[in-house]
C-alpha cells in the first residue's frame, strides 16, 4: 500500500488524468473521420476537434440576459465532475492511487452530478429548447442509470469488489474464463454507453434538429469557452465509457505496475483498443437509424434486462450451489 | 460448482445456455410474427449447439444424434413450416406488441428466479457440470408457458409451446445427459406431427372466425354479431 502514497504514483495519476483530457478530442475526431469515410466523404482531419476547442476557447463569451450565475458556473462544474470521474478509470495502468479513493459507484455518482448541472443549465435561460433537452436527458438518464448500476454490480459480484482496479486485476490475473454474466454485462454497458454519450440510435451528436436533439438542446445557449468546456466534457465522457468497456472487458495489455516500458505498452494497447471501438461505433452509427424518442425507453429496458440476466446468470450458472 | 474450476469447453456450454435464456426473452418480447419465428429458430440452433457440446465435453456420443435431430427439426424444419404457413395465411406483416411489455418481462424475470429457487434442492445432489443449467431450462419452459398465456395469437402460442419443448429437451440434456434414444425419437416425431396438426388447425380457425386471435374463440355465437 505504501507505494500508493508515493509522489510518483500521484504524479502518474495526474498525468493519466491529463492524458484523458488530451486524448478525448482525438477519439471524437477519429470517430467522425471513420464515419465520414464509411459514408464516402473525405471528412475533417482527425485533429479537427482540437482546433475547434482552441478556437472556442479564444472566443468571447455571450450570456443571455435571463441567465443566473448558475449558468456561468455550470460548464466548470460539468467539466470538472466529468474529468474527475475519468481520472478514476484506469486508462494505461491499473495501479493508481485514484483507484483506491473512488470505486464504480462514485464514478456513476460523479457522472450524475455532471448531468444534473447540465440539465439545470439547460433550463436556466428559460428557452423552450433548453427545457425540452433537459427533460429528455433526465428521461434517458433515469432509465440508463439502473441498467448501468446493475451491470456494474454483475462485475462487482465476480470480482468481490466495486473497485475498478480490483475488477480489472481479477480479470487479468485469473485464468481465461468465459463468463455468461460478462457477456450480458458487456451488452448492457454498451447500450448504456450509447444512450449516455448521445450516440446515434438515441441522439444524433452532429445535428441541431429541433425535434430530435437531446444533448445539443441543452448547450444551445452557450458560446465561447463555456461551449468549449461543455463539448470537451462530452468528449471526455465518450472516452471514459470507451476506456471503461475496453479495459474492463478486454484488459489485456494494460500496465499493472509503474515501469516505463509497461506504461508504454499500456498506452499503445489502449489506443489500439479505443481505435477499434471507435471504428465499431462509426460502423454502427452508419448502419443504424436514429430511433424515435419514445422508443428509447424500450432500448434502455433491453439494457436493464441484459444487466438483470447477467446478474441472474452469475448467480445461477457461475457460482453454483 | 464454480465456473472457474470448469474447463473452457464446459464454460462455453454455460455461455450458450445463458444465450438460450436470452433467446426465450427475445421470443417473448417479439412483436413481428416473422421475427418471432426467426428467434425460435435461433433458440433451436442454440439448444442443438448446447447438446452437441455436452456430448463432446461429457463423452456422451448418443447426444450427437439428439443434437443433429434438434438442429434439423427445431432450427430448420419447423421454422420453415411455420414460415410457409404464415405466408399462406398472408400474415408476414402481422405485428402485435405485447399488451404490457414491462409487466410480462418482469413476470418472466420472476419466473427465472422462481425456477432457480425450485431447483436448488435438486442440484445439491452431485450431478455433472451441467447441473447449473437445470434452472435455466426450467425457466425456458416456464417462459414458454408465459408466452402461451400472454399472447392471444395462435401462431405465437404454438411458438410458445415449441419453446417449452426446447426447454424440456434442455432440461433432459442437463439433468440426466439426455433421454433414451427411443423416447427422443418419439418426442421429435410427436413435435413434428403436432406441427402439421397445428397447421391444419390454423387454417380451420382462420376459416371459422376469420382471425387467428384465439380469444375470439370464447364466443359461443353461431351467427356473426351484426345479424342479431
Amino acid at each position: 500500500m505504501d507505494h500508493l502514497l508515493s509522489s510518483s504514483a500521484w504524479l502518474l495519476a495526474l498525468g493519466q488524468a491529463l492524458l484523458f483530457a488530451a486524448l478525448a478530442p482525438g477519439l471524437t475526431g477519429w470517430i467522425r473521420k471513420a464515419k465520414a469515410r464509411l459514408q464516402n466523404r473525405r471528412g475533417a482531419p482527425v485533429l479537427q476537434p482540437y482546433r475547434d476547442l482552441y478556437k472556442l476557447l479564444g472566443k468571447e463569451v455571450r450570456v443571455a440576459h435571463t441567465a443566473s450565475p448558475l449558468f456561468r458556473a455550470a460548464p466548470y462544474v460539468v467539466f470538472v465532475a466529468t474529468w474527475l470521474a475519468a481520472a478514476t478509470v484506469p486508462l494505461i495502468t491499473v495501479d493508481l492511487p485514484t483507484a483506491m479513493i473512488a470505486d464504480i459507484i462514485v464514478l456513476v455518482g460523479l457522472l450524475a452530478l455532471a448531468r444534473f448541472f447540465l440539465a439545470l443549465a439547460g433550463m436556466d435561460v428559460g428557452t423552450a429548447f433548453g427545457g425540452m433537452g433537459a427533460s429528455r436527458e433526465m428521461l434517458v438518464s433515469a432509465l440508463a442509470e439502473p441498467a448501468m448500476l446493475l451491470a456494474v454490480f454483475t462485475l462487482a459480484m465476480t470480482a468481490h469488489s466495486t473497485n475498478l482496479a480490483s475488477v480489472i486485476d481479477a480479470h487479468l490475473h485469473g485464468p481465461l474464463v468465459l463468463r455468461p454474466s460478462f457477456l450480458f454485462a458487456l451488452g448492457a454497458l454498451v447500450l448504456v454507453a450509447i444512450a449516455e454519450t448521445g450516440r446515434i440510435p438515441v441522439d444524433n451528436p452532429s445535428t441541431h434538429l429541433e425535434l430530435t436533439m437531446i444533448h445539443e438542446a441543452m448547450i444551445l445557449e452557450y458560446s465561447g469557452r463555456h461551449l468549449a468546456l461543455m463539448e470537451w466534457a462530452a468528449q471526455i465522457k465518450l472516452l471514459l465509457y470507451g476506456s471503461l468497456i475496453a479495459n474492463v472487458f478486454f484488459p489485456w495489455g494494460i500496465a499493472t505496475g509503474l515501469e516505463p516500458g509497461a506504461l508504454a505498452v499500456g498506452l499503445a494497447a489502449v489506443v489500439l483498443k479505443l481505435a477499434a471501438l471507435g471504428a465499431l461505433l462509426a460502423t454502427a452509427e452508419t448502419v443504424l437509424a436514429k430511433m424515435r424518442l419514445f422508443r428509447v425507453p424500450a432500448f434502455l429496458n433491453l439494457a436493464l434486462l441484459l444487466a438483470l440476466l447477467g446478474l441472474l446468470g452469475h448467480v445461477i450458472l457461475e457460482v453454483g450451489s | 460448482m464454480n465456473i472457474v474450476d470448469l474447463p473452457l469447453q464446459e464454460q462455453l456450454v454455460l455461455v450458450l445456455a445463458a444465450l438460450v435464456l436470452l433467446s426465450s426473452f427475445v421470443l417473448l418480447e417479439q412483436a413481428r410474427l416473422v421475427s418471432a419465428i426467426h428467434a425460435f429458430a435461433w433458440q433451436g440452433g442454440l439448444v442443438a449447439a448446447v447438446t452437441g457440446l455436452v456430448a463432446t465435453a461429457g463423452h456422451l456420443p448418443h447426444l450427437y444424434i439428439s443434437a443433429l435431430l434438434t438442429l434439423v427439426l427445431k432450427a430448420l424444419l419447423i421454422p420453415w413450416m411455420l414460415h410457409r404457413l404464415v405466408r399462406r395465411l398472408a400474415l408476414e406483416r402481422h405485428a402485435e406488441a405485447l399488451h404490457r411489455p414491462a409487466l410480462v418481462i418482469m413476470a418472466a424475470v420472476a419466473l427465472v428466479i422462481f425456477s432457480y429457487w425450485l431447483v436448488i434442492p435438486i442440484v445439491e445432489q452431485e450431478l455433472a457440470f451441467t447441473r447449473n443449467m437445470v434452472a435455466i431450462s426450467l425457466a425456458a419452459v416456464l417462459i414458454g408457458l408465459l408466452m402461451m398465456a400472454s399472447r392471444p395469437q395462435a401462431v405465437l402460442q404454438v411458438l410458445g409451446f415449441m419453446a417449452m419443448e426446447n426447454g424440456l429437451f434442455l432440461a433432459a440434456v442437463s439433468a440426466t445427459g439426455g433421454m433414451p434414444l427411443v423416447v427422443e425419437l418419439g418426442v421429435a416425431f410427436d413435435v413434428l406431427v403436432a406441427m402439421v396438426l397445428f397447421g391444419v388447425f390454423f387454417l380451420q380457425i382462420r376459416e371459422s372466425i376469420d382471425s387467428l386471435d384465439v380469444d375470439r374463440l370464447n364466443r359461443l355465437t353461431e351467427t356473426p354479431e351484426e345479424d342479431r
